[in-house]
């Protein structure tokens, strides 16, 4: 007779022995630097171009999102209409994307399309035109954009939190209005296009099954563009800081929800704690199993989700806390989350509960690295944030060692009511 | 081609499993066949609900997700109009924890009076965060409203109001888990680094001796054809107006629902397509425009929406959109615009067809549909298309009295 009670037994994930396949290394005639992962079932590939042209580099507000947007809307041989026809007839997705640090090109592709696809990637990298009809559309119709999306508490929530924590005038803290929109020219968008995209700096990231002549084939199209002849420097902005802590904003006087946010300074990536407070915040409200789900979700019912989670941004991070609550608990809520981090303070954590979260851990990461793209967007954090493979090894001892001892010093560390800036926006 | 093995163990349960070697994972996925479309007018948002009660204890296990993640695995579920579909995955050597876990709740839920209550809030902070409180977030309540008179698709798996979901009992929650909650209702699809021979005996033993229960035999009234154009008028304070068309459309097994799925590429995918080409950019009337369809098994519908430019009038704007429908009902498509949308199919399901989770979701959803194998045929069904089938069936797809309007305002 089966006995259901009994749990099968296990293989802990934290035994083991996870690799990270390493990529290999080309540059191109320009000394562009090409990361390649080849591996994959499927016939497919994802090619992306990342340029340090992010909106830490734009003088004036939405200029790098703006000419990052329009890279697509014209070059001198080709419309807007025929660009997208021309990746569109292949089944291929072209999206651009653009960052605090970097902006991005990313091609998606059958891999027997690649050879009709990279001469019009090359096109959007030397002859963009930025004809003046299409940034009018963009500028009316990203205003009416915002316009709705300034409706939505949690959209609000999101830049107003921000803003506390880094300043208006950070790269992390800034937003958009639609003065901005209207405050935009050609002639800042071909001005940022010169010295970011035509002379810019760029890197290469291909992964996927790949045709044998890929170095070849990306050294035609891109080796000869004056790309990487000079060093872009980075800029320096400094962090303004919101004095006030607590903030409470009506948005919509008949909202049934409020957006609350919860956050403090934290290092990047590279200070020693980063890793360990990984494990510390997968505790608190990394996952669906965290302490501040089974309280504030599964046991109160306050929210639909809530989570915690260290910031991705490359210079200086946050650890933000953010959930949709039901508009007459947002205060009951914010009482929960700093309950929730004085028993992290004060107890420290058992050892089945650690034991859970080390396992869940290691089984993502594990689930992290099945298939090509997913190997690779991870080196491209890797690289963008200057670190190396010993980063992914040593967050994986960290995960299997780390002891209840050390998280409950970094919990005393970090995780005081005092520094956390406090938002509810309804 | 996507190979499996298919067994049936005695009491119905349908298994599939798809080996793929190349992966470390296993994907443990249990389709149930119902849906929204399965509950009555009064109680509706229940299948959804019901899916939220699944992760609040069975009978023999007080908690699912710790196992689950102690076995370093991650899982999750989704309800819509037409069923029901769980799935974790989890390092292969540890897949039998997710045999147990699943096999435990299709024996029987722990009927926690706690769960019901907490997941009756969540599930209306749900409907809150996702209807009620974000701008144009009522018209799929209502476009669905005037769009179905009769068949249960007239309301979405969220619910029709929170007061159904508010109102829920343990005794709607143990009748609904015995009608449908069955093995013989319910396929299990384990995929990935798996043998078939392993995946049997583990079926046999944790699946093996859950009582059959009763067929369920879907009995849900067809919808009548629609004989006139309907229209709805909104007023709301939202920035912009808003146009929202929809007209119905063939079930998933008919092959019209194959051509209704290429007219949404040629009239709203991506930044050549005919409406963002004509509208927004030509004649800059709409700041936005999309068309799609619900993808439903049953007859279904395709839409028309986008958001007007602020001094545009609603007129403008619609007649802008009758221009495009009566050329795609007057003239045939290029070849080339014709191979556009073929090969974007293809390279869409080459995509999808990437991650093992998703070709497990796959499979059980054609199972539920009646045979697994039509995964493999489906490009096929696409690649048979003419110009010809496009132009002919857009003349009945985009007749007015098979339309549904809603006209939204801004009050501003």
């Amino acid at each position: 007779m089966l006995n259901r009670t009994i749990e099968p037994a296990i293989t802990d994930a934290v035994a083991f022995n996870l690799q990270l396949k390493p990529y290999e290394y080309y540059k191109l005639d320009n000394g562009v630097p090409v990361y390649v992962v080849d591996a994959g079932a499927q016939d497919v590939l994802m090619l992306e171009f990342v340029f340090d042209a992010g909106n830490n580099f734009e003088g004036k507000n939405i200029v790098a999102a703006t000419t990052n947007f329009m890279l697509k809307n014209g070059t001198k041989q080709k419309n807007a209409f025929a660009i997208n026809e021309h990746f569109e007839f292949y089944g291929a997705y072209l999206n651009r994307n653009c960052y605090n640090e970097t902006a991005t090109v990313t091609l998606h592709t059958l891999s027997k399309y690649l050879p009709e696809l990279l001469p019009v990637i090359a096109e959007l990298f030397s002859e963009c035109t930025f004809p003046e009809e299409e940034l009018n559309i963009y500028k009316q119709n990203q205003k009416q954009r915002l316009e709705v999306n300034l409706k939505k508490c949690d959209f609000v929530a999101n830049r107003l939190i921000d803003e506390y924590i880094y300043g208006l005038h950070h790269p992390y803290g800034k937003y958009t209005s639609t003065i901005d929109y209207d405050a935009l020219t050609r002639e800042d968008l071909e001005s940022f296009y010169k010295a970011y995209y035509l002379q810019g700096n760029c890197k290469i990231f291909i992964a996927g099954k790949l045709p044998s002549n890929i170095f070849e084939a990306l050294n035609t199209y891109f080796g000869s563009l004056p790309f990487n002849q000079k060093t872009i420097q980075p800029v320096a902005h400094s962090i303004e800081a919101s004095i006030e802590k607590k903030f409470e904003i009506i948005n919509d006087a008949n909202g049934v929800q409020g957006s609350v946010r919860m956050a403090r300074h934290f290092p990047n990536r590279h200070h020693p704690d980063f890793p360990k407070v990984q494990v510390l915040n997968n505790i608190f409200g990394g996952f669906f199993g965290s302490r501040l789900m089974a309280n504030i979700r599964e046991d109160k019912g306050y929210t639909y989700g809530i989570y915690s989670y260290l910031q991705n941004h490359v210079q200086q991070s946050a650890w933000m806390i953010s959930t949709e609550a039901g508009r007459d608990v947002c205060k009951a809520t914010i009482e929960e989350v700093y309950k929730e981090m004085k028993l992290l303070q004060e107890e420290p954590v058992d050892t089945d509960e650690l034991h859970l979260v080390k396992n869940y851990m290691m089984g993502s990461i594990l689930a992290d690295l099945d298939g090509p793209f997913q190997i690779m967007n991870r080196w491209k954090t890797y690289v963008l944030n200057n670190l190396n493979e010993d980063y992914f090894y040593n967050s994986l001892q960290v995960i299997k060692t780390v002891t209840a001892e050390e998280l409950q010093l970094l919990a005393k560390k970090y995780l005081n009511p005092e520094d956390f800036y406090e938002l509810v926006v309804i | 081609m996507i190979e499996f093995n298919r067994f049936v163990l005695d009491n119905g349960l349908r298994v599939l499993v798809h080996e793929d070697h190349s992966t470390p994972m296993a994907v443990v996925n249990v389709m149930y066949d119902v849906g929204a479309r399965d509950e009555q007018p009064n109680k509706t948002g229940f299948a959804h609900l019901f899916e939220h009660l699944m992760f609040g204890g069975s009978i023999h296990i007080p908690e699912y997700d710790e196992p689950l993640q102690r076995a370093g695995g991650e899982n999750n579920a989704y309800t819509t109009n037409d069923l029901t579909n769980y799935y974790c995955t989890l390092p292969a050597e540890n897949i039998e924890t997710a045999f147990w876990l699943e096999s435990d709740r299709m024996l029987s839920l722990a009927f926690s009076e706690k769960s019901l209550d907490v997941q009756r809030k969540v599930v209306c902070e749900e409907f809150k965060e996702h209807y009620i409180n974000k701008p144009y977030g009522d018209v799929w309540h209502k476009m669905r409203a005037l769009a179905y008179k009769v068949h249960p698709y007239q309301w979405m798996t969220i619910g029709k109001e929170l007061s159904h979901v508010e109102n829920a009992s343990i005794t709607d929650v143990k009748d609904f888990f015995f009608k449908h909650y069955r093995p013989v209702n319910a396929i299990l699809v384990v995929a990935g680094k798996v043998k078939t021979d392993d995946i049997k005996k583990l079926a046999e033993k944790w699946f093996g001796n859950i009582p059959m229960g009763e067929k369920y035999n879907r009995n849900i009234p067809r919808e009548p054809l629609q004989t006139e154009a309907r229209k709805l008028e909104i007023h709301a304070n939202v920035p912009f107006d808003a146009f929202i068309k929809t007209w119905h459309m063939g079930g998933r097994l008919e092959q019209s629902y194959y051509i209704a799925d290429l007219i949404t590429e040629v009239l709203g995918g991506g930044g050549s397509s005919r409406l963002f080409q004509s509208l927004v950019k030509e004649k800059k009337l709409f700041s936005n425009v999309d068309c799609y369809h619900f993808g439903t098994v049953e007859p279904g519908l395709l839409a028309i929406e986008g958001k007007l430019v602020k001094g545009i009038s609603m007129q403008a704007a619609e007649e802008a959109i009758a221009e495009e429908i009566h050329k795609i009902c007057s003239t045939l498509i290029s070849e080339k615009e014709l191979q556009k949308i073929k090969n974007k199919t293809e390279s869409v399901i080459a995509f999808e067809d990437m991650a093992v989770m998703s070709r497990a979701n796959s499979i059980a959803f054609y199972e539920l549909l009646g045979n697994a194998q039509l995964i493999n045929t489906e490009l096929e069904k696409y690649r048979e298309i003419t110009e010809q089938d496009i132009l002919q069936y857009s003349l009945t797809l985009f007749k007015e009295t098979n339309s549904n309007t809603i006209h939204y305002y801004s009050n501003n």
